[in-house]
């Protein structure tokens, strides 16, 4: 049976197996593999995306459970939000693997979050290259908090 | 403007911030076929019997019977089969590969491998194999020790180290004819990989083709860390030889666990010290022992050795040492490159080592490390004299003004706190006579514009493209922006030497350096346009040049280990929870020496990154062996920093340039990883818990506390010797020991 999702804005209608991960449908079958791979058991969060604005770890859904909502991934900020010029600016990306899903986790921390929302709202996203902090200055020089 | 030393945009960051970038695994290919490795399951043995239990149709099948050329991972001894014929020295060792056009049926299909067990060993002081032994020999121990007050002993030990790149090893072959060589059969393989060159030699050897037959495209690389230099070699040929016998293109990306359990890791090592010392805390000799774990296969073990043993004296003037290295064989998977590559082994040693003589003698650590750093005109363990780049007391009192190290130490004693520092040094380049060997080639092309790079360096992350960039816009006088970076593609590019051992700025970018500067006198007033117009296409191919100063031999191992060298000094202050024995790292400054930062922004990034990696190595990250496998392969059991464990880092750059590199810049990759283990240790030291072994995980933590007194006042060794100090003319009879 068809599921149907909303995917960045555009209501689409997949058919496959209820329980297809939701990471191999937007990487396979929607061609958006801007979403990453890096684990496949949920530590990791280089496959986050929003599933109705709150960010999950799309290798962890099944397709099944994201019948009806809105999917973002880091294709629908279409290189206009803040945040993706900020990591460019402030050395956020390195390998750049887990960074949209970084992105995504940040775009849920909301407007200007605090040092503290940081540490605990990316907690679950790994990122072997930098160390987090280059991550966080990136955060705030977008919400403007920073000019360092 | 010029670009060197300012914070010019990477060339790859618009594309990896909007998901752009293409990784291995968001390539496909029409006809495309996934492949699978079958792998030991036992770490000693032969093989008896090999049984397909499924209904083979549609299936590729390979086993070593279908190479063409030679079973070996080629790469320094050759002893590693792509295949296993018989033999099996470690779990996972590949046997056979299957691929599918249908993932479900590939995994579903069940292979039966029947052994022959035989005992494994997995202590490699009991080792029967020695990959490699090597000796630094430097003036004359016994009389180093006899002019030793006092003799300080210790054995230090370090577990292995996943490099956890966020993207796992992966890997599309490609036959002809769409592959160079047509219909005769050639390949192109796409993959994540540290150095195209290293899987172009395998894969020709493997499967006996001529170069030209063989191109390797690096793709955007999700991270390395030496993880991914040597390894994409094995991965590569297993693709290649599905995709040969299949005539379709295979597809293998390993799972978390695959390249967990399969992949290489950190050596684990033993190291001893024992080190003749004055009353006043002046090295007279250093007698050093390092044992490497090689695990099944050479791989770059001797090479790794040879690293780890040129920093084993660290960044001391001794006129007398002795150091002994040895890699030796065990039945586990082969460990191999990680960052830092033997280094970070033999400085945690020294390190500990250092604060436990200061402790012996009852000094001050930042004095006994002051009074013995390195100053330019000393000479190092293999003799080599240094020059004005030379800046170890520089980065240490840099680094101990910064955090008030002297009052720190003192206002946390008797604390849940402790804090810690290291001093420690990292050569950049290949060792010895190794980059005369490699004679790396880089290359520049005029373009309309300005010009293109043409190298097999990689951008992992690092930031080699853009770096790279900014060299050659200064040198060649045009705008950043009108650089453009080939992608790394042997099909394209000239063998530029492996991306590994800090030499993609120094030596390749220097080598850039040089073509950009011939470049721009041939250009002369011209524009490149107008140039193009009258002279047609200009590409300069320029090859490493050793500098005449520099002398290496390397059947004494004497001379100049190393072009130049980075100093820097960590500074950690560690908690311990007394209910959990957890430590946390609180605050970490770092100050680092790296000749000249072209980008100081990713030169910050390397820095940071690196000392995460190292608090991680330091506390966190166990390998778990059980039977010769990892009991813990998986992201769930091994961790590594999160944002919840990684301190705030404060870094400080300092520059004293180098006068070979380019720029003045030395090497920056590798070193932040030397340092922070050894710091964190000897902070949990100042906090009463006496390690000699890392992960200081919360268990060992437990155990040290209660080895030694609870609240730490001045030690039960640093008593002995005030005791002793009483009857002062007994310590000038003959050397003592403190254990
Ligand atoms: S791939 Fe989903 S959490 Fe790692
Ligand atoms: S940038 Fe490489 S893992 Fe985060």
């Amino acid at each position: 049976m068809p599921i149907t999702l909303t995917i960045n804005g555009t209501r689409t209608r997949i058919t496959a197996h209820p329980m297809t991960r939701l990471l191999d449908v937007l990487r396979e079958d929607c061609g958006l593999t801007g979403t990453k791979e890096g684990c496949g058991e949920g530590e990791c969060g280089a496959c986050t995306v929003l599933l109705d604005g709150v960010p999950v770890n799309s290798c962890l859904v099944p397709l099944a459970q994201a019948d009806g909502t809105h999917v973002a991934t880091i294709e629908g900020l279409r290189g206009r939000h803040p945040l993706q010029r900020a990591f460019v600016e402030h050395g956020g990306a390195q390998c750049g693997i887990c960074t949209p899903g970084m992105i995504m986790a940040a775009v849920a921390l909301g407007r200007k979050p605090s040092m503290d929302a940081m540490r605990v709202g990316l907690a679950g996203n790994l990122c072997r290259c930098t160390g987090y902090w280059a991550i966080y200055r990136s955060i705030r020089s977008a919400a403007g908090a920073s000019k360092r | 403007m010029r670009a060197v030393g300012r914070n010019v945009l990477r060339k790859d960051g618009v594309s990896k911030v909007t998901g752009a970038a293409r990784y291995i695994d968001d390539l496909t290919f029409p006809n495309l076929l996934y492949g699978r490795t079958i792998r030991s399951t036992i770490p000693a043995g032969e093989i008896a019997g090999v049984h397909l239990n499924f209904d083979t149709a549609g299936f590729t099948i390979v086993d070593y019977r279908d190479i063409a050329g030679r079973n070996i991972v080629a790469l320094i001894e050759d002893d590693q089969p792509c295949l296993a014929e018989r033999e099996i020295r470690h779990v996972a060792e590949p046997i056979l590969l299957l691929a599918h056009a249908d993932r479900e049926r590939l995994l579903a299909a069940d292979v039966q491998i029947d052994y022959r067990a035989s005992t494994p060993n997995y202590d490699p002081a009991a080792s029967a194999i020695t990959f490699k032994t090597i000796t630094i020999d430097k003036g004359d121990l016994d009389r180093g020790f006899a002019a030793a007050d006092r003799i300080v002993e210790g054995e230090y030990r370090v577990g292995h180290q996943e490099q956890l790149y966020i993207e796992p090893n992966g890997v599309i072959a490609v036959p002809g004819p769409d592959g160079p060589g047509g219909d005769e059969g050639g390949i192109v393989i796409y993959g994540s990989m540290q150095c195209p060159y290293y899987v172009h030699r395998a894969i020709t050897v493997l499967l006996d083709l001529p170069d030209d037959h063989v191109r390797i495209i690096q793709t955007e690389t999700g991270g390395g860390f030496g993880g991914k230099e040597e390894y994409p070699s094995m991965i590569a040929g297993h693709a290649a030889l599905l995709a040969r016998k299949a005539r379709r293109p295979v597809k293998i990306i390993y799972d978390r666990v695959e390249d967990m359990l399969a992949t290489t890791k950190r050596h684990p090592g033993i190291i001893r010290h024992r080190t003749g010392v004055t009353r006043d805390g002046r090295l007279t000799a250093m007698e050093i022992d390092v044992l490497l774990d090689g695990g099944a296969y050479a791989t770059l073990s001797a090479v790794v050795l040879s690293r780890g043993v040129i920093h084993a004296s660290g960044p001391y003037r001794c006129d007398h040492i002795r150091v002994r290295g040895r890699a030796t064989m065990t039945n586990t998977p082969p460990n191999g490159a990680f960052r830092g590559f033997g280094a970070p082994q033999t400085q945690f040693a020294t390190e500990v080592h250092m604060d436990r003589i200061a402790d012996a003698l009852g000094l001050d650590p930042v004095r006994v490390r002051d009074i013995n750093a390195l100053r330019p005109g000393d000479t190092t363990a293999t003799g080599q004299r240094l020059g004005r780049d030379c800046s170890a007391r520089q980065v240490l009192r840099e680094a101990v003004a910064r955090t008030d190290f002297t009052r720190r130490r003192k206002a946390l004693a008797g604390s849940n706190r402790g804090i810690g520092l290291s001093l420690f040094f990292h050569g950049s380049g290949f060792t010895g006579g190794g980059e005369v060997k490699l004679a790396s080639k880089a290359a520049l092309a005029l373009t309309e514009r300005g010009a293109r790079i043409l190298v097999a360096s990689t951008e992992i992350g690092q930031g080699t493209r853009t770096m790279h960039a900014q060299i050659v816009a200064d040198t060649l006088g045009v705008p950043y922006d009108c650089i453009d970076v080939n992608a790394a593609d042997t099909g394209e590019v000239p063998n530029s030497g492996p991306t590994v051992a800090s030499r993609t700025c120094m030596i390749v970018g220097r080598i850039l350096q040089r073509c950009a500067e011939d470049m721009r006198a041939r250009l002369g007033a011209m524009t490149p346009r107008q140039y193009l117009r009258a002279h047609g296409p200009l590409v300069v191919t320029k090859e490493y040049e050793k500098p005449s100063d520099i002398t290496w031999d390397d059947s004494s191992y004497r001379g100049d280990a190393y072009g130049s060298y980075g100093w820097a000094c960590d500074v950690v202050e560690v908690e311990v929870d007394r209910d959990t024995w957890q430590a946390t790292p609180v605050a970490f400054t770092t100050v680092h020496e790296i000749g000249k930062a072209i980008h100081p922004m990713l030169a910050k990034g390397q820095i940071e990154g690196g000392s995460a990696q190292g608090i991680g190595y330091a506390l966190i990250e166990e390998v778990v062996m059980r039977d010769g496998r990892m009991a813990n392969g998986q992201l769930t059991n091994y961790t590594i920093p999160t944002t919840l464990d990684t301190p705030a880092i404060e870094v400080v750059m300092l520059e004293n340039p180098y006068k070979h590199g380019p720029f003045g810049a030395k090497g920056v990759g590798e070193m932040p990883i030397d340092g922070p283990a050894p710091a964190v240790i000897n902070a949990l030291r100042h906090a009463g818990f006496d390690l000699r072994e890392i992960p200081a995980t919360p268990e060992k933590i437990m155990r040290a506390r209660s080895a030694s007194p609870e609240q730490r006042r001045p030690s039960a060794e640093r008593e002995s010797l005030r005791s002793s100090a009483r009857s002062g003319s007994e310590l000038g009879v003959g050397p003592q020991r403190a254990k």
